[in-house]
């Protein structure tokens, strides 16, 4: 085994890419259990949007058109939930479970033909000299635009919750309905609004990982990050910056374990493979313990509405 | 203007109506499906539904893989509806039935090649004990530090399938196979081989299992005290709690349980319709019951019939692949519409639907 082979430098580069479509998940996720809403289906989505992204790209041979068409598709995806979880009001654990199974076997019908192809490459930013900085350059300035374009999406994310008046309606909805509706708030379209922003950002982040970090279509290729993204939602206590750090985090320890499968490390691949996993439902345990004669500090912070329907006459 | 009332109570009328609205509702929605792949939706849909039982050349082959594909489905949406009854979300079912896999032919492979009639009851015992504490993760994570089980279940389906590769791969792998993944084969393994009991009917032990969890669960869930507190904790969480139903213990007897019964139902699999541990053992049944669940109203006997239909897609599925070249993705597509289309249809259950003029609100 060799450590020195591996390189922090690199290391850390390649972790803000790593955590970008896990990212980009969790705070479109975020958005809708802020408006009270519970969706399993990022899954299903990121998966959609993988392979919408991806095809339409290749198609066009744009990588920005694919990525539009990933948002699209994601929102789409997205738009069943709604309206079965708001106008029909279905079971949102179960809607949201349904929607990730679609779009497993939805995605794997689609991408059928897109197999082995590799996607239009995406160049990297220039950002001229600021690149050649020592450390920070490669860190920092050497990614992708969609890598910036997620950061700027969680600050933007964190504004609009906490300074506009947009953000506090989407928060009284979802801390309680009945009152947002009293109000005279439109509680549903708020609501159908937030699950088409998540299942747009799902959808980016699904393409983000077929465009560009493996780039490559496989069946099943999200391999949970959906549902990782769900759970750094949780982690965060349901804020944007701790979402971030979640999701850097969680890229962190990907990368990690697999500059260790690369250095040859005495533990079995698969042991390594699974960590990220095991680390994920280490982290959800410390959030979701209670603490000292207190409550947990995910309950606390979770929107009180999650996942209850919503209907005016009750 | 289109409004909801709510029902009083839920329609029974509605409740048994609404899964078969569903399947119809699913098969002009799949017909179209088909129709945009380019196949003839009429044949598509016959070659899935009416040719694997009664298609002349291929039913006598298809119609005992209904029951070998209908039993592991059933055993696990039985285990899992219990749980969905009383709010307690078990996803994971596919890890489990993985993890009931690997310890139940552990077992057999650790007795080769001995033979002896006891073989395969330890089997049998450390199947159900494999996805039982597979199970009690989420469960006692959930009763102790209240984390979610519905993520905790459905993360450790990913720990599950690495612990496959690693043992198809390295600790389990047949020492006789030239090096090939996967383990010894124990079809070729008469202790441990989970045979026809009639030959050729696809009647193993895994079916004689599912019917006596069918009628378990009926049992608990209409005469036993158990059954009502699970019913209690689902509908009214709080009334539960003044009547003195222990949350803790129902969360582990419910994830225990279904734990329990897809490890089962992945032990019977690998010592007969498998054969081996291999990397890609697992096919889906643990979420494809979670539509078998909610297809048969989390009902035993409502599931039971949903098992066998949704394990006739699975053979039909194949069949239209082979005839008609529809992709096997396409059936997936199909199973997951179906459940999409049965929450839609719930609504009218709990409420009515009123066609009124719009009034001020």
């Amino acid at each position: 085994m060799d450590l020195s082979a591996i390189s922090p430098t690199l290391l850390i580069a390649s972790l803000m890419v790593a955590a970008t479509p896990i990212l980009l998940a969790a705070l479109g996720e975020m958005v809708v259990e802020k408006s009270g809403v519970l969706n399993l289906g990022v899954e299903g989505m990121m998966i959609t949007g993988a392979i919408c992204g991806f095809a339409i790209a290749v198609e066009t041979g744009s990588p920005v058109v694919g990525f539009i068409a990933a948002a699209v598709g994601g929102a789409v995806l997205s738009l069943i939930f709604g309206i079965l979880t708001q106008y029909l009001l279905s079971n949102q654990v179960a809607t949201g479970l349904a929607l990730t199974l679609f779009g497993l076997g939805l995605s794997s019908l689609m991408g059928q033909s897109y197999v082995g192809i590799r996607p239009p490459a995406i160049d990297k930013l220039n950002l001229g000299p600021l690149a050649d900085i020592p450390f920070f350059g490669p860190v920092l300035f050497n990614h992708d635009l969609m890598v910036y374009l997620t950061l700027a999406l969680c600050v933007g994310i964190w504004t609009v919750l906490k300074f506009t008046r947009a953000g506090l309606i989407l928060r009284a909805v979802g801390e309680n309905h009945d009152a947002a509706h009293a109000l005279g708030y439109k509680v549903v379209k708020v609501r159908l609004m937030a699950i088409m922003f998540g299942g747009a950002c799902a959808g980016l982040g699904g393409a983000y990982l077929s465009l560009i970090r493996v780039p490559q279509w496989t069946e099943g290729m999200t391999a949970g990050a959906g549902w990782i993204a769900l759970a750094i939602v949780v982690f965060a206590s349901w804020r944007p910056l701790r979402v971030l750090l979640g999701a850097y985090l969680f890229g962190g320890v990907t990368v990690l374990q697999l500059n260790l499968q690369a250095a040859g490390l005495a533990i079995p691949v698969e042991y390594l493979s699974m960590s990220p996993y095991l680390i994920t439902i280490a982290v959800l345990v410390i959030m979701s313990a209670p603490r000292k004669g207190g409550k947990a500090r995910a309950s606390l912070a979770a929107p009180a509405c999650l996942g209850r329907a919503f209907h005016a006459s009750n | 203007m289109i409004t909801l009332e709510k029902r009083p109570e839920p329609s029974k009328l509605w409740t048994a109506i609404t899964p078969l609205l569903a399947v119809v509702a699913t098969m002009i929605a799949g017909g179209i499906m088909f129709a945009i792949l380019g196949k003839d939706p009429l044949v598509a849909i016959r070659t899935i539904f009416w040719d694997p039982l009664f298609h002349e050349q291929f039913a006598s082959f298809s119609r005992p893989q209904l029951l070998v594909k209908a039993a592991p489905l059933i055993l696990i949406a039985t285990g899992l509806a219990m749980g969905f009854r009383a709010g307690v979300w078990n996803i994971g079912a596919e890890g489990q039935y993985i993890m009931g896999a690997i310890c139940g032919a552990a077992v057999g492979l650790a007795f080769y090649p001995t033979e002896s009639f006891i073989i395969f009851p330890l089997m049998i015992i450390a199947g159900a004990l494999g996805g039982f504490l597979w199970a009690m993760i989420p469960g006692i994570l959930k009763v102790k530090f209240h984390t979610n089980e519905i993520l905790v279940s459905l993360l450790l389906v990913y720990v599950a399938e690495f612990i496959l590769a690693s043992m198809a791969l390295g600790t389990l792998r047949n020492p006789d196979g030239n090096g090939f993944p996967g383990s010894r084969n124990l079809k070729e393994y008469p202790s441990a081989f989970n045979a026809d009991l009639i030959p050729n009917t696809g009647l193993h032990w895994g079916v004689v299992a599912a019917i006596v969890a069918v009628i378990f669960a009926y049992v608990l869930f209409s005469k036993h005290m158990m059954g009502f507190h699970i019913r209690l904790a689902g509908q009214a969480p709080k009334a539960a709690r003044f009547g003195g139903v222990e949350p803790a213990r129902l969360i582990l007897f419910c994830l225990g349980t279904s734990g329990a019964l897809a490890g089962l139902a992945g032990m019977f699999e690998v010592s007969g319709p498998a054969g081996q541990i291999s990397i890609d053992f697992n096919v889906g049944y643990g979420f494809t019951a979670i539509i078998v669940a909610f297809l048969g109203r989390l009902n035993p006997i409502g599931i039971l019939l949903a098992g066998l239909l949704m394990a006739l897609t699975y053979i039909g599925g194949e069949l239209a692949s082979f005839m008609l070249g529809v992709p096997t993705a396409a059936i997936q597509a199909f199973q997951g519409m179906l459940l999409f289309f049965l929450l839609a249809v719930d609504v009218l259950t709990s409420y009515r639907i009123k066609f009124a003029k719009r009034e001020a609100a």
